[in-house]
């Protein structure tokens, strides 16, 4: 006698629990790890989950154990081919005796890394951890792109699955006391009485009575239906929009002759991390991509980053190209506007005073925030780039001078791959902190 | 087909695939010859059918269906899904749980045959040996498993919302660091009811009468009477000391535990003690599941309710699991204890009904018996790895698996062989061997011997050093400071040498925060 049950569809991820303590256990490290795999990351698996190893010092679980070494030790082993008793062998390197260890080895010795998975959602969360959007609440819009649905009442047409039963009986048998409708007890009743008669045949005229009446009775009960259509109730349900913020991100870059292939690549890591960094917040966000060399114009993804162009380099021209669409499509009261702009830091001399005006007074105020990111060549030491007076470029000069207004400006200078993402969470980081440390540093 | 049929000969199905039908076809079948040809006696039998997925999560709470939280066990089924998805590992065709019912897990990937082998290896082997070996009846109780398990992830549930889960991950991570020594190794002589008192008494009281002499009255006492006991006697016997369960020290004895965290130490050392039969029965336990799937799977095969392609399959993956490579293989990693179980199943089967010279002089009693089933039953039932391997470890299975001995000194610069398969060595190997499975010397020998209870509230443990093989410093300093916690005071863990009394290295914890919060 057995049972077999199947458990199958019972829900899995039983050790969730367990794998979000382990999380949190090891959160410092996992977070070091999480940063450090995404520095070597490609741009395309930025957001995916992956392999993860972490030291195993804080995950420890010690237990009270004879060391592996030292002492008089015995080991039964099989697969013995030329030794005799009394033989001495050397010892095999790094002791345990032949891979010996009898119970206590088994766990995990702990001696190298400890490697696991981290999922997808898991990653980005650790990557993120600790950023925020400035000014994130300011303005938000209700965009219906999802709705929910709830119970609201009830309907007299609808799907079957969604027949309200209780209702349409409770309708149903209101209705047929109203209307008088003979119940089964009656004819029931009626049809025995008449087949009792007819049996004795004795009482006639209560007979041709009875059966008159229940001919009238059958005749109540074929007229007034035991379930009318208009008995019937469904559910109701009510679909209400369910508010969601959105955001655009506008892409702008320099794409004149200077910019080397380098200098877009970093530009397309930092704005990667703006476009997950959105995503996460934002139910909504756009991108748009505007690159300019002495005229702007938007283009799609791959051109953006792709297409070479030769030219001169007027900034100013970006910026007006990115004041017609917002006009066009991105009502500023609607739409949270985020800009990167990614450059070398060249401009036509003649551009700087309207380049600073242009932003200063259009597109400063209508944006939540502006990073501008002056990418150098690989090489350059960060050191002497960072260096203060040491050599600023035009843009950087331009925009210096009318930062001190302006909060939502953010410029930072990136030489190095591996300098993308510590600028991005000094750009982003809560409240401020990061800022201050990286200033002093 | 070359045999056909006494008792059916229609195959009991065909083709891989598995359907509920064919698994009750097939467990009526096995069932027939488990019970009544080899006489198994078991808990009645739940099989589960499962997911990989689902298998994952199973490994990770140590193979019950349902387990407290804690992130150690996050942190092992991280690292099985790593080893699993990358291809490392692959998964266990089988988790058979000790409880009654028992139950055991089939995964749904797995054919018909591979069912069929996990049905008769499990459900059949594995539940015969939980429900006799006397390890398992003295020390674990599979009817109340499952409910306490219940019980204790409740319980612990409410702990975290109460308390907090640092606080209570504290209190398990300490106990997870000692649940090796949160175990009764002897049965502890419970306390008399009162019927039994009455009639010790009695007893008592008839014997004096009976060997009443009144010269007894006149020997001269020793001066002074019975005030023999120091201090530290006293103190020894007031605390029931020396104890080697810690846990069960600290759990009743801690001065500034809370009652919240006494019950969880005892929950992880109810689960240590429900896992202490497994630990010392490996060899034995998967060879009894071993023998029964092979002895199982080739009467059906005999009888033509097995396929030729089926019993191929099922051999294919039973070579794979007794498969011992040698010591100098990049393979070995040990003695496979399915290996050396089966193979000394078969032996037994062998000494029985066919033996040797050799065996009748060495298995007096076993040899030529004729019933193997019986003598098979008669071992499962009253032997651990330990003492299984020194009774019934044959000089033609030493032979076999080509063992020998290997003493090694550390002060030596080489190592010794100390013996061989020859016929000086058969003793000598098995009884090595043996010691091998003996937990009591895989594992330290600690106890607690004293706690200064005028003074500082010190806590004294003795760590008896055996074969000058001191504990591993590191991890001793851990979990000592993990003991300290609990204990609330400093705690010293002496290692002294089991043979000369010399005292070798002392490790002196004080604690780093105190986990009881006094009261409750």
């Amino acid at each position: 006698m057995f049972t077999i049950v199947d458990r199958r569809l019972n829900p899995s991820g039983k050790s969730l629990a367990n794998r979000q303590r382990f999380l949190r256990r090891a959160k410092d490290q996992v977070m070091r790890a999480v940063r450090d795999a995404s520095g070597k990351r490609g741009i395309k698996d930025i957001d995916m989950g992956g392999d993860i190893s972490i030291s195993p010092d804080g995950i420890k679980e010690p237990t009270l154990r004879r060391a592996s070494s030292g002492g008089n030790r015995d080991y039964v082993v099989p697969g013995n081919k030329e030794f005799m008793s009394g033989d001495r062998i050397r010892r095999p390197p790094q002791g345990g005796g032949s891979g010996q260890g009898s119970e206590g080895a088994e766990d995990g010795d702990g001696q190298d890394e400890f490697r696991f998975v981290l999922s997808r959602e898991e990653f980005i969360d650790l990557f993120l951890e600790d950023l925020e959007l400035p000014d994130l609440a300011k303005r938000k819009l209700a965009v219906t792109d999802s709705l929910d649905w709830h119970r609201a009442g009830y309907s007299v047409s609808g799907s079957p699955a969604n027949l309200n039963l209780v209702r349409t009986m409770r309708n149903s048998l209101a209705r047929r006391i109203a209307l008088n409708r003979p119940t089964g007890e009656e004819i029931k009743v009626l049809r025995e009485e008449i087949d009792r008669l007819e049996r004795s045949g004795r009482d006639n005229v209560r007979l041709a009575e009875a059966r008159e009446e229940l001919a009238l009775l059958l005749r109540r009960t074929q007229r007034i239906p035991y379930i009318d259509p208009v008995d019937v109730r469904y559910n109701r349900f009510n679909a209400t929009p369910r508010p969601a913020a959105q955001a655009v991100m506008f892409c702008l870059m320099d794409v004149s002759g200077s910019m080397t292939e380098h200098m877009k690549d970093l530009a397309k890591r930092f704005y990667m991390l703006l476009y997950l960094f959105l995503t996460r917040r934002y139910k909504h966000v756009e991108v748009v991509f505007i690159r300019h060399t002495h005229k702007a114009q938007e283009v799609d993804e791959e051109t953006f980053f792709y297409s070479g162009e030769t030219g001169g380099t007027v900034v100013s021209t970006a910026l007006e190209e990115m004041q017609r669409v917002v006009a066009e499509r991105f009502p500023p009261a609607e739409w949270n506007i985020y800009a990167a702009q990614a450059s070398d830091g060249d401009n036509a001399l003649s551009d700087n005073g309207k380049t600073a005006q242009l932003m200063d007074q259009v597109i400063l105020p209508i944006c939540q925030y502006y990073a501008y990111i002056e990418v150098g060549q690989d090489g350059v030491s960060p050191g002497l780039a960072y260096g203060g007076g040491a050599r600023e470029t035009d843009l950087w000069r331009t925009y210096k001078s009318i930062a001190e207004g302006h909060p939502e400006l953010a410029m930072r200078r990136v030489t190095q791959r591996r300098e993308i993402y510590p600028v991005f969470r000094e750009l982003f980081a809560r409240d401020g902190a990061g800022q201050q440390t990286e200033a002093s540093a | 087909m070359s045999v056909t049929a006494l008792d059916g000969g229609i195959p009991l199905y065909t083709g891989a695939d598995w359907d509920y039908d064919k698994v009750r076809r097939v467990y009526d079948a096995i069932e027939k010859v488990a019970l009544g040809e080899m006489g198994l006696d078991i808990y009645t039998n739940q099989i589960e059918v499962i997911t990989s997925e689902q298998m994952l999560d199973a490994y990770s709470s140590i193979g019950m269906p349902l387990f407290y939280k804690h992130w150690s066990f996050g942190k092992h089924f991280a690292r099985d899904e790593a080893l699993y998805r990358t291809g490392q590992r692959g998964l266990a065709y089988e988790i058979v749980i000790n409880s009654n019912p028992c139950i055991s897990y089939i995964m749904e990937e797995n054919t018909m045959t591979m069912q069929t082998l996990v049905i008769a290896h499990a459900a059949f082997g594995h539940n015969h040996f939980f429900k006799n070996n006397y390890l398992f009846k003295q020390w674990t109780d599979a009817d109340g498993i499952l409910d306490y398990l219940s019980f204790a992830k409740s319980y612990i549930a409410k702990c975290e919302e109460r308390y907090g889960q640092v606080l209570v991950e504290r209190v398990l991570d300490a106990a997870h660091a000692l649940m090796n020594h949160g175990v009764h190794r002897y049965p502890r002589r419970r306390g008399l009811d009162l019927r039994n008192e009455e009639k010790r008494e009695r007893e008592r009281q008839e014997y004096n009468e009976q060997t009443f002499n009144d010269l007894w009255r006149t020997v001269p006492t020793k001066a002074g009477g019975a005030a023999g006991l120091s201090d530290r006697d006293r103190r020894r016997a007031l605390l029931e000391l020396p104890e080697e369960n810690i846990l069960y020290f600290l759990e009743k004895k801690a001065p500034r535990l809370a009652g919240w965290q006494r019950e969880l130490l005892r929950i992880v050392r109810h689960v240590a003690q429900y896992f202490y039969p497994q630990r010392q029965t490996k060899v034995m336990n998967e060879g009894c599941a071993t023998y029964c799937h092979y002895r199982i799977l080739k009467t059906l095969h005999e009888r033509g309710q097995l396929t030729d392609g089926a019993w191929m399959e099922a051999m294919h993956s039973h070579t794979n699991v007794v498969f011992q490579p040698d010591f100098d293989d990049r393979r070995y990693g040990g003695i496979n204890p399915y290996a050396l179980g089966f193979a000394m199943m078969q032996d037994i089967e062998r000494i029985a009904t066919e033996p040797t010279v050799e065996d009748r002089e060495w298995f007096p009693d076993l040899a030529g018996r004729g019933d193997a089933m019986g003598a098979l039953r008669d071992a499962w039932t009253h032997y651990r790895d330990e003492s299984f391997i020194l009774q019934y470890l044959s000089p033609s299975l030493i032979r076999k698996f080509r063992l020998f001995h290997v003493a090694d000194d550390a002060r030596e610069s080489e190592m010794k062989v100390a013996a061989i398969h020859d016929e000086r060595g058969y003793r000598a190997v098995r009884q090595a061997l043996a010691r091998q499975y003996d937990i009591a010397w895989a594992e330290a020998d600690i106890q607690i011997v004293d706690v200064d209870l005028i003074g500082d509230r010190r806590l004294v443990l003795e760590h008896r050093v055996l074969n000058q093989v001191l504990l591993e410093e590191g991890e001793a300093k851990a979990v000592i400071q993990h003991l300290a916690d609990l204990w609330g005071y400093e705690v010293d863990m002496e290692e002294v040498d089991a043979e000369s009394g010399a005292r070798l290295r002392k490790i002196s914890v004080g604690p780093r925060r105190v986990l009881g919060g006094g009261g409750d």
